[in-house]
């Protein structure tokens, strides 16, 4: 077993940076991390053993303890949940014979939830190591687990059909379906692969890269929405020996899984983007970070880095262009969320803990190993080497005038094409219903949890409202009297995930629900704000939705959720929004709940108080001491 | 002018508070030119007989007893003064919070290294005991508390000066020094 | 090169030094702003959020933010003053916070803020967390109870390799902070006490050493943290 180790730390020249690289190896040797093993990988990379526990405990697929032979990670999604999730839950815990959290006694399967697993148009759906097994339903649980009992491995244990286009590639084998519902110009299927490297970088400086992507005013596809061009401009300017771009591919939000459909159909196009801005940049080192959810991923893209080497697409002097060296390396991840804001994503690439870095400086300043760094979303990268080969004034045909371009639409919940929709920007959310057909919507969430909720009550006031200033959007939920409000960076902006949710669903009890549990358990912890309050105000919805609120628990919660602001990062600042701007704007739903009359409520139960020192003492209590 | 009522009690305290209460030393007698006491330990009266002005709490709720207690003095008085940690954030008694209650008493009575002579093992079982709660409550999470005046014991001048303010109806002034929480 | 730069907090002008941090430059020119995780020495990273302030109307923490010349820092503003002390409440319902019967009471950085800031009880319900005490290195008591995560620890105590004998284990609302097993048993005296003076609260305590200063001669028993900075 020492061995096993040494050889693992000697693979990353017992680089502490490689720390990531040598926790996922272990687990495919052990399925955990033995005591050990971090004694072992102390004295091999010079860290304190609870600096390496530290690593290990922040991810949620790495483990201390023994896993299963079989771990299956069931997605938790509200849209998962809308579709069945407790049945199949609970038919896992049958078939499996443990619950979850915990491994079964002949420690075959270990079952655990987790967050957003970008399948949500496939929901539910599960990993089972490192294979993706969607559209589960309590039937498809009972065989699938009969089989893993028969001693089939998951990969045989896909008995329907593997899914369409490259989920069907060998090195993939997939389970999962791309549902591409409408294609424009980055879902093109014609384009010629590499072209803009092969041919066109050449006649350009890196100069006149940058102008083109800066002219076309191209925003950061992620969410935030910054201004490519000028991230690339910033990236270039700083003096250092290196310089790093780094892919994002860390999709997390809920609601969105466009990224995963651009690398599994347009790994190449992505690629070639990150080449386009190591060119434009003067980058050398390219980093793919891979949630560890698109695991399925890994063989094939790097199949498709070998061939690019091969082709001399990547090392040195790029297709022909001298001194041009830049080469791309991906790196997983292992379960956080938070990994998608670039700074924590680069803490987590030099082995750490997920945690946001305060800024300044920023990323492009000082980033992956103090190198200036430029973070590039999966989509803004494959927008680049349209934006490129098109010319920016092409780009800027498509969209609105303060939103240029497509963008794609991850759609999911309640309608009947849940899927990929590349749209202009200016589309409207009715238009977005219409596509996915669905009918009777009450709500739907634009831009995944962080988003805020928006009803036809409040839209009047929006911008004057005093409240609103803290809830600068990020997404939305928006009430059916909106519909017509438009995709846009100065109206609706989003990363793409569409959430829709019909009017049978309980907006409270089920969404914002399912929305608070995302946020608690994806805190990285480090701000004492959002490590505390989310669960402390879901601790007061309950309360009100069990029908002992008052009218001052809600200002009580929309006066807390300030507070959250001030956390370092868009996770914690975000981590409230599901309840503050629901309240802003759906708040008869929250009045229905409480009292209306009463000042106070304690929840407080005398007799169930009690109940456990009754029956240690074996008597009932009397009550007449006042 | 009508002299306001008081009433105080104790409830999982130590007295503490209600001796850091007579700590106003000489101000006592300035005291009763204002007030009137009824149901408190101070001048032994059991029962409310009257509706009272402020009623001062000592002690968080450990107990059923403690919870009528402070449910009465909740309907009894206009405004409820929490008095010491233990009434605020439940105090020492709270270190038990997180401990069940089978181990509590466990320790308490039966397998505690300071438990003698109790072969039988015995748990204190008198149906006149009031029951324990399954975790001391700060007195807010139970009724509405009006003022809090923080301190293990709370310091007489910071007891002195919120009587005053409150039978007074002035504004009460803070100095640095007597607010503290030991 | 002048490196001398000019700017504001709450109107009041404050001179300071290029690359300084606007609690430093605060701190220099007299003006007080509560910290909790940033520690003098060590490399600020904002956790705790104590310190923030307002810029054109962005939140910020200023023990990570340099000062910029023109600057206008919002400080001592009512919004901000009760973000701070809702901070303090949140530190005290989501630990155990008995500080009647903790060794660090008086002396202890995040009571001084709640008597600052008159903390009477905080507006959160109490959590009571359920907590562990490590007391097994031979010098010191780690207790989890008390614990606010400020990272202190992490970054100021490390061995000569630049080892740490702290570090966070988990996430979110169970993240903790503990204490190398093996190499805690080889701490030094010395290194033991820092590691006591260097946590704000009363979460690491050097054995044998509690309660040793009598009530009234604490720190803060008599002034409030930070006067000793405002002028």
């Amino acid at each position: 077993m020492k061995n096993e180790i040494i050889t693992i730390t000697s693979k990353y020249q017992d680089d502490r940076h490689r720390l990531m690289d040598i926790l996922i190896d272990i687990h495919d040797l052990y399925g955990y991390v033995s005591e050990a093993d971090i004694e072992l990988l102390s004295e091999r990379l010079g860290m304190s053993e609870v600096e390496i526990n530290e690593t290990i405990t922040f991810y949620h697929f790495f483990s201390r303890t023994p896993r299963g032979q079989f771990n299956i990670f069931l997605n938790n999604s509200i849209t998962a949940c809308m579709r069945g999730h407790d049945l199949v839950k609970k038919a896992l815990e049958e078939a499996c014979g443990t619950t979850f959290g915990s491994v079964s006694q002949d420690g075959m399967f270990g079952l655990y939830s987790t967050s957003c697993i970008g399948m949500n148009d496939q929901g539910p759906s599960a990993i089972i190591n490192d294979k993706v097994f969607t559209n589960l339903t309590t039937y498809r649980v009972m065989k699938l687990v009969a089989d893993l009992k028969s001693g089939k491995s998951p990969d045989e244990a896909i008995y329907e059909s593997t899914g369409d286009g490259n989920n069907s590639d060998p090195y993939v084998r997939a389970m999962v379906f791309n549902n591409i519902r409408k294609r424009m110009v980055i879902l093109d299927k014609d384009h010629i692969k590499f072209e803009v490297v092969r041919s066109l970088l050449k006649g350009h400086s890196p100069e006149e890269i940058i102008d083109i992507v800066e002219n076309s005013n191209l925003r950061g596809r992620g969410g935030a929405g910054f201004p490519t061009g000028l991230k690339w401009h910033f990236g270039r300017r700083v003096e250092s020996e290196h310089r790093v771009i780094i892919c994002n591919a860390d999709e997390g939000e809920p609601g969105t899984f466009k990224d995963r459909v651009l690398l599994t159909e347009f790994p190449d196009l992505v690629f070639e983007g990150m080449v386009i801005a190591a060119y434009a940049t003067g980058a050398d080192i390219g980093l793919v970070y891979l949630r560890y959810e698109y695991r399925y991923l890994y063989k094939f893209l790097n199949h498709i880095l070998d061939k690019m080497r091969k082709e001399g697409l990547l090392g040195k002097n790029i297709a022909g262009i001298k001194e041009f060296n830049f080469d791309i390396r991906i790196q997983l991840g292992a379960g956080a969320y938070v990994c998608g804001e670039e700074s924590a994503l680069i803490e987590s690439l030099e082995g750490k803990r997920g945690e946001p870095r305060d800024k300044p400086p920023f990323p492009v300043e000082k980033g992956y190993l103090n190198y200036p760094t430029i973070v590039n979303n999966v989509e803004t990268l494959a927008t680049t080497v349209r934006i490129v080969k098109n010319g920016a004034d092409w780009f800027k045909g498509f969209g609105t005038k303060d939103s240029l371009g497509t963008k794609l639409l991850s759609v999911s919940g309640d309608c009947k094409f849940p899927g990929i929709y590349e749209v202009e920007w200016g589309t409207s959310i009715r238009e977005v219903i219409e596509m996915s057909g669905a009918d009777d919507v009450q709500a739907v969430q634009v831009g995944g949890p962080s988003g805020v909720m928006i009803s036809v009550k409040d839209i009047d006031d929006l911008g004057t409202t005093e409240l609103m200033k803290w809830y600068k959007p990020s997404g939305m939920m928006v009430a059916q009297k909106t519909f017509d409000r438009k995709l846009s960076y100065s109206d609706l902006p989003t990363g793409g995930s569409i959430m829709i949710f019909n009017n049978k669903r309980d907006l409270l009890k089920e969404v914002v629900m399912n929305f608070m549990d995302f946020f608690i358990e994806e805190s990285c912890g480090s701000c004492s704000t959002c490590r505390n309050l989310p669960f402390i105000m879901k601790q007061k919805l309950q309360k009100i939705l069990d029908g002992h609120g008052v009218r001052k628990d809600i200002d009580d919660l929309l006066s807390w959720g300030k507070i959250i602001k001030i956390s370092r990062c868009g996770l914690g600042q975000t981590s409230a929004n599901p309840i503050v701007s629901s309240i802003l704007n759906f708040r008869y739903l929250y009045e229905q709940h409480v009292k209306a009359m009463a000042d106070f409520d304690n929840v407080f139960d005398l007799e169930k108080s009690v109940e456990a020192a009754n029956s240690f003492v074996g008597r009932k209590a009397n009550f007449h001491h006042a | 002018m009508n002299k306001k009522i008081i009433a105080t009690t104790s409830l999982a305290g130590c007295f503490g508070c209600h001796m850091s209460f007579l700590d106003i030393d000489e101000r006592i007698f300035d005291l009763i030119e204002l007030v009137e006491f009824n149901k408190s330990p101070i001048d032994d009266i059991k029962k409310f007989t009257k509706q009272v002005d402020i009623g001062i709490i000592e002690g968080g709720c450990c107990n059923s007893e403690n919870i009528e207690i402070l449910k009465a003095f909740r309907e009894n008085c206009n405004i409820l003064v929490s008095l010491g940690e233990c009434a605020i954030m439940g105090g020492l008694p709270a270190l038990r919070n997180g401990i069940s209650i089978e181990e509590c008493l466990e320790e308490a009575y039966i397998g505690g290294p300071t438990v003698q002579e109790n072969t039988n093992k015995i748990l204190p079982n008198d149906d006149e005991l009031p029951m324990l709660l399954d975790k001391v409550y700060p007195c807010h999470e139970i009724v509405k508390i009006d003022y809090f005046l923080p301190g293990c014991a709370p310091r007489a001048d910071l007891i002195w000066d919120a009587l005053i303010a409150l039978v007074t109806g002035n504004e009460m002034e803070l100095p640095y020094e007597v607010v503290k929480f030991d | 090169m002048n490196t001398t730069i000019k700017f504001k907090i709450d109107g009041r002008e404050i001179i300071a030094e290029k690359g300084q941090t606007i609690v430093e430059a605060a701190k220099a020119n007299g003006v007080y702003i509560p910290t909790l995780c940033n520690f003098e020495g060590l490399p600020p990273k904002g956790c705790c959020r104590m310190c923030t302030i307002r810029i054109s109307n962005r939140y910020m923490t200023s023990c990570t933010t340099p000062v910029a010349e023109g600057m206008e820092v919002e400080s001592d503003i009512p919004e901000i003053t009760d973000f701070r002390k809702g901070i303090v409440e949140l530190l005290f319902v989501s630990g155990n916070h008995f500080c009647p019967a903790c060794e660090k009471s008086g002396n202890c950085e995040l009571q001084a803020l709640a008597y600052r800031f008159k903390m009477m009880v905080p507006r959160f319900p109490f959590l009571f967390p359920q907590k562990g005490i490590d007391a097994t290195n031979p010098k010191i008591i780690k207790e989890q109870n008390r614990c606010i995560l400020c990272k202190r620890c992490i970054k100021g105590i490390k061995d000569d390799e630049g080892r740490s004998y702290f570090a966070y284990k988990n996430r979110g609302n169970k993240l903790e902070v503990v204490l190398d097993e093996k190499m805690g048993k080889e701490i030094t005296d010395a290194l033991a006490r820092k590691a006591m003076d260097n946590c704000p609260v009363g979460s690491i305590i050097y054995k044998e050493l509690g309660y040793y200063q009598p009530i009234g001669k604490r720190k803060y028993d008599k002034k409030p943290i930070g006067s000793e900075i405002e002028i």
